[in-house]
């Protein structure tokens, strides 16, 4: 079944525009989605109608925010089938939810000599709060590496987990290379050694139905503003057994059960994790945004988000001297390339004035780059707003670029 | 020549361009036949660091003026480099304190000079306003 593309767009008014005099092409969702109508409007009139600071006062605004927050929760809860919504943790984003594993589970669990995998493909923010964890108690970080093609070497994983592991974290899909990482089985293989998992879905939930209970990973990390939903919040899936056992990562209001100069005790989950006046604003726009990703026919956008990649790297793999990085079997819709001859930075600034917007640069992941022996990369990443005539477009506009060089 | 005839020359020279491919096609002619920098100044201590761009400066003071080599990974911006040599190089210190490289405006490429774009340049010009200044303490003082 074709879903309809054009009706989808409607509710996207800022694809209505042109950049520099022509239609822009939104090739950047990897990076940022755009937001729906829906979500835009659900935010307006929650600020219009209803603000106030939540669980702190009886009046009737408070209330109503307050209840609008822990229904946001319940959205997420069941977008990602955890088992109770005190597993839901708000955060600003992947990059805080990582960073709130990192320090909490460290704090708990990890001790001098303690092990704890990541992948080679990771994005700077599923390595970077692992290391300083790793400094800050004396463990040492161990790094999965991925093939040519862009697929983990799983069969290495068996010998790098150890009796030393604390925690292994990966990507669901790289932001890169596109793979969809096999992390069911990642998950499996970690749980035999009763390592628990910390998956980055940054780019997996904007192409998946999530179930969290069925993959049994340990944490799942997300944001909002990569599923159509604003910026600065997003989620912390953690099982309870282990947020339990976790200290708080923030300090603040709201995270304490009572305080005095002798000593305080902490919240129950999830408010132990929220410390501070959450952004229960963009909770509400999260939360719309997931009801609208609910209301669309999921199987069929992903069957045609799938066609778009199909499609896209057949077009691309036409021109001379292009290089595709990442051609995992299993791939979700995201292309880094390189032209022969052409600098990254180069192809962007003319694609831009062709109203074509595609990431350039490092992608946030210096060991890919490294891996390919290359500084930049052009990334092209699709969302289900994007068309097939705008892929043909970002084509003949490569071929017309490529005559300037 | 002063650096702003030479800035209202470069302006003049793309004005004849209607389309912007042109003008960038111009611009990658002119990053092309950049003679390259001298391999002992591409190092690390000359590399000006833009996120997606990188720039290597390399400048000499001689008989009161300051003499620059450049280039950059990225024709665009290499282009764009050619033309901030063009202006500036072999002046004196007094005289690249006292201009600004407003032509980038008036051939419609400023955003390549803005704060927010990661290409090197904006920072290129700061080094080169930079070497100005000391070599003017420098001169002073003697």
């Amino acid at each position: 079944m074709t879903p309809d593309i054009s009706k989808i767009r409607r509710d996207f008014p800022i694809l209505d525009q042109k950049v520099n005099g022509k239609p822009l092409i939104y090739f950047d969702n990897a990076a940022t989605s755009q937001r729906p109508t829906q979500v835009i409007e659900r935010v307006d009139e929650f600020s219009l109608r209803t603000n106030a600071n939540i669980h702190r006062a009886t009046h009737y605004l408070a209330n109503k925010t307050t209840e609008a927050f822990e229904e946001s929760r319940e959205t997420v809860r069941q977008f990602i089938n955890a088992a109770e919504a005190a597993e839901v943790i708000f955060t600003h984003g992947t990059t805080e939810s990582i960073n709130l594993v990192a320090f909490s589970f460290g704090e708990a669990f990890v001790k001098a000599g303690d092990e704890i995998i990541v992948t080679e493909m990771e994005h700077h923010a599923n390595i970077v709060p692992w290391q300083m964890m790793c400094e800050r108690r004396g463990a040492i970080l161990k790094v999965l590496p991925f093939n040519d093609n862009g697929e983990l070497q799983i069969e290495l994983l068996d010998n790098l987990i150890t009796d030393k592991t604390r925690i292994l974290a990966v990507a669901h899909v790289s932001n890169t290379l596109g793979t969809i990482n096999p992390i069911r089985e990642i998950i499996l293989k970690a749980h035999l050694k009763n390592v628990p998992v910390l998956i980055d879905g940054a780019q997996g939930a904007p192409h998946f139905k999530i179930d969290v209970q069925a993959l049994g990973c340990d944490f799942y990390a997300f944001s909002g503003h990569k599923i159509y939903g604003p910026t600065g919040i997003g989620a912390l899936y953690g099982k309870r057994k282990w947020l339990d056992k976790m200290p708080p990562f923030m300090g603040g209001g709201e995270m304490i059960d009572s305080v005095t100069f002798a000593k305080t005790t902490y919240n129950k989950l999830p408010y132990k994790f929220e410390a501070g006046t959450p952004n229960y604003v963009g909770a509400i726009g999260f939360a719309a945004a997931i009801k609208y990703i609910q209301s669309q026919d999921n199987q069929t956008l992903a069957a045609y988000e799938h066609d778009l990649l199909t499609v896209a790297t057949e077009k691309l793999k036409q021109i001379e001297g292009l290089r595709i990085y990442g051609e995992a079997t299993l791939k979700a819709g995201v292309i880094c390339f390189n032209i022969e001859g052409i600098h990254p930075f180069d192809l962007g600034t003319l694609l831009d004035q062709m109203g074509i917007a595609v990431r350039t640069g490092r992608m946030c992941a210096d060991p890919v780059m490294d891996h390919y022996g290359v500084e930049n990369m052009v990334r092209a990443s699709f969302a289900f707003y994007n068309t097939f005539d705008e892929i043909e477009a970002f084509y003949k506009a490569l071929i017309r670029l490529k005559t300037m060089f | 020549m002063t650096i702003d005839e030479i800035q209202q020359e470069i302006v003049e020279e793309f004005s004849g361009f209607e389309d912007w491919m042109d003008k960038y096609a111009y611009l990658i002619e002119i990053g092309n036949e950049m003679a390259p920098i001298d391999a002992k100044y591409k190092i690390e201590s000359n590399l000006i660091r833009g996120c997606q761009s990188r720039v290597w400066l390399h400048q000499e003071f001689t008989d009161g003026r300051i003499i620059f080599e450049a280039e950059s990974d990225a024709l665009i911006v290499k282009g764009l480099v050619a033309l901030l040599l063009r202006i500036y190089s072999g002046r004196t210190p007094h005289e690249i304190l006292s201009s600004e490289p407003r032509f980038i405006d008036e051939i419609g490429l400023r955003q390549h000079l803005s704060p927010t774009r990661s290409n090197g340049l904006l920072a290129m010009v700061k080094q080169m306003k930079l070497y100005a200044l000391a070599y003017e303490k420098i001169s002073s003082k003697k």
